[in-house]
């Protein structure tokens, strides 16, 4: 897997080549607008990590003018502005995630490897399984083995969230976007009571857990450890 | 004197003098077309009924001339001039060399053509013991054979009159100019004042004396509201740097604390033997401080972020009842976990123009401080009344006493000394901040026991 950061925080890039290439990823790396665009327009990256402020060309207007070539390698958005507005206007400028300044290492992995995926796998599934847990999107029911398991909405919005992303980690962040769609942090860890009950429910009486948690990231839905 | 030149030259560059000369020169210009007005109304008038007179006059002796020929035109002249009827007429006839033949006029004015038409010259007029000259008008018929008749006017009266009404005219004038500029100069000084009191008062917020205010005359005209307007933007300005003032204050203290904790942690770590486990411990205890850290200052760039007014064109018609649900579905797991009962009363519908994202985290601040602090049984309740939207979160706590409550709307306020309980004092700072952003209002109450927290906000 390819990937593009374009970064002029010379420390910041620094710290993102070695962590995504201790994780396996080939990384390219460029400090300025223009030729950060020059090297995404090759169109041979799985994914891009750009910085919003950059030197040569905003970050937005490079995502824009890659978006007009018709370039949709998936991007991610970091920067130092926070507010709603601002990531609205990133993800308008044709951002697929925006990530706010500073974030967890685990965070940026996580939601790279969801961008990865989702470039690839769009096609429509009416059921997701993960070992023997079923999942049915038409019926909205769920079966672990032979086993009929009762959910709220929202655990199964949760479930679904998860086994999507089956085999990969989830951060509290991601789960709070995607399936409550809120963009703050509570001051309570609200996600970790929620996916406790989950876990009550799909892993308790089994023999193995499919519900992990990640220490320091999140949560991961797998069929083994 | 150079003093009162630059005085002067002010005063002419001021737009209350532009505006008191204007009001001047509208002003004359109007009392100038009164005057004429009666002056033609008066005067005028009386010399153009003399002048009818005359024409009248002449007429009826041609009609006689041509009746009874020139001695009967003579008869009834000389009739007509004997003795003084009081009317100030007077007559001649001369032969075609202006010798006189008939009337009450000495001969024939002196210099004066012999043309038809209306003609001015003066006569002399015998009063008892003396003669005067005194200015006539009169009209010539010229009778064929070159005699000539004469009708005139004695228009001494009508001259004085004329007099009279012009030298009063003239000063009802001056006396109206007077006033206008009395006027004008009243008019500007006293907008000039106003104007230079908001200017002063300017100026001295500028000195940096943020508590000025404009005077109110307490007259609620223009300027008053001009300046009550100019006095809620200075109050909201000095609201507003009253609250960075107490930002910057917070964030030294309860930046630092953490801050220095942090660097303490990570500086202890390189003390001493290296030890891997306890070195890797001390990082991840420093991430996690670094973390919290995080988290207060979002929570305090949010905070200033709702204050600020920008997102004040994020809102749109949202139903405020879904959104109070939705946070409520949020806690309702951490209620059942911690024992707390969380009852929802919530009426369906309660339209109101705001911010999700914000009402949204204002609501979960609220919930997540009823069930830290309070539990119990907490209820979130959402009610529409008289075009008003309301929100509550109550929990059987232990209340905030009257005296405090105002004091744990600020930033970092926390009311537990021994801060035992994760937080970081912001949750209501935001909430407040919300509240006023959508031009709602924040109340804190008792619940018997525990504390009732009430928004309210304008319903769609």
């Amino acid at each position: 897997m390819k990937l593009l950061v374009v970064e002029d925080d010379r420390e910041t890039a620094a710290y993102l080549v070695k962590g995504l290439s201790e994780k396996g990823y080939t990384v390219d790396r460029s400090g300025d607008g223009r030729e950060g665009l020059y090297l995404a327009s090759s169109g041979s990256y799985d994914a891009i990590i750009l910085d919003r402020m950059l030197p040569g060309m905003d970050g937005l207007a490079l995502l824009g003018a890659l978006r007009a070539a018709e370039i949709g390698t998936p991007s991610l958005i970091l920067s130092a502005l926070g507010s709603v507005d601002d990531r609205v206007k990133g993800l308008r400028a044709g951002g697929d995630d925006y990530l706010v300044k500073p974030f967890a290492f685990s965070e940026l992995v996580a939601r790279i490897e969801a961008l990865l995926r989702r470039g690839g796998a769009a096609v429509a599934t009416t059921k997701l399984r993960v070992a023997d847990l079923e999942l049915d999107l038409l019926t909205r029911s769920v079966k672990r083995g032979e086993t009929v398991i009762d959910l709220l909405p929202r655990e199964f919005q949760l479930l679904e969230y998860l086994m999507r992303n089956a085999g990969h980690v989830v951060t509290r962040t991601m789960l709070l976007e995607h399936v409550w769609d809120y963009h703050f942090d509570p001051q309570t860890n609200v996600i970790d009571v929620h996916v406790s009950r989950l876990r009550q429910k799909i892993d308790r009486g089994f023999e193995r857990p499919l519900l992990h948690t990640v220490r320091g990231a999140g949560y991961s839905l797998r069929a083994s450890d | 004197m150079p003093r009162l030149l630059s005085q002067i030259h002010r005063l002419v560059r001021t737009h209350a003098f532009r505006l008191a000369t204007l009001y001047f020169a509208v002003f004359a210009v109007s009392v100038l077309g009164v005057l004429v007005f009666i002056y033609w109304m008066s005067a005028d008038f009386v010399e153009r009924q003399t002048q009818a007179t005359l024409d009248a006059e002449i007429a009826g002796l041609a009609e006689q001339y041509d009746q009874r020929g020139l001695s009967g035109l003579l008869q009834i002249v000389a009739a007509r001039s004997a003795g003084d009827r009081g009317d100030g007429m007077l007559y001649l006839v001369t032969n075609p060399d202006g010798h006189p033949l008939a009337g009450n006029i000495a001969g024939w004015p002196e210099g004066k053509p012999v043309a038809p038409g209306p003609l001015s010259f003066r006569v002399s007029v015998k009063i008892k013991d003396h003669t005067e000259m005194h200015p006539a008008q009169g009209a010539l018929l010229v009778i064929p054979q070159g005699y000539r008749l004469l009708v005139a006017r004695d228009i001494s009266d009508a001259a004085l009159f004329r007099e009279r009404v012009k030298a009063a005219l003239l000063w009802a004038g001056l006396l109206a100019l007077c006033a206008g500029i009395g006027g004008g100069a009243v008019m500007g000084r006293s907008l000039l004042r106003r104007v230079e009191e908001v200017n002063r008062t300017a100026e001295r917020v500028m000195g940096g004396n943020l508590s000025e205010r404009v005077p109110l005359r307490g007259t609620s005209d223009e300027f008053d509201q001009l300046a009550t307007n100019l006095n809620n933007m200075l109050d909201q300005i000095e609201r507003l740097m009253a609250g960075i003032r107490e930002v910057s204050d917070n964030i030294a203290h309860d930046l630092r604390t953490p801050l220095s904790r942090l660097r303490a942690r990570l500086e202890l770590s390189l003390l001493g033997a290296p030890d891997a486990a306890a070195q890797s411990e001390a990082v991840r205890a420093a991430i996690d401080e670094a973390d919290r850290l995080l988290t207060t200052f979002n929570a305090l760039l949010n905070i200033a972020e709702a204050e600020s007014g920008t997102r004040r064109n994020a809102a749109e018609p949202l139903d405020l009842a879904q959104t109070a649900r939705a946070a409520a579905e949020l806690y309702e797991p951490v209620a059942e976990e911690q024992g707390c009962a969380l009852k929802l009363d919530v009426e369906p519908g309660i339209m109101i123009r705001g911010d999700r994202h914000l009402l949204s985290q204002a609501v979960a601040n609220l919930l997540d401080n009823a069930l830290k602090y309070g539990g119990g049984e907490v209820t979130l309740s959402a009610h529409q009344h008289d075009g008003r939207a309301a929100l509550e979160v109550s929990d059987s706590g232990p209340g905030i006493p009257e005296g405090e409550r105002e004091a744990v709307l600020d930033r970092f306020v926390r009311l537990e000394p021994s801060r035992s309980t994760p937080g970081n004092g912001l949750g209501l700072s935001l909430v407040r901040a919300v509240a006023r952003l959508h031009n709602g209002t924040i109340q804190l109450g008792d619940n018997h026991p525990g504390l009732t927290v009430r928004l309210e906000f304008a319903a769609l």
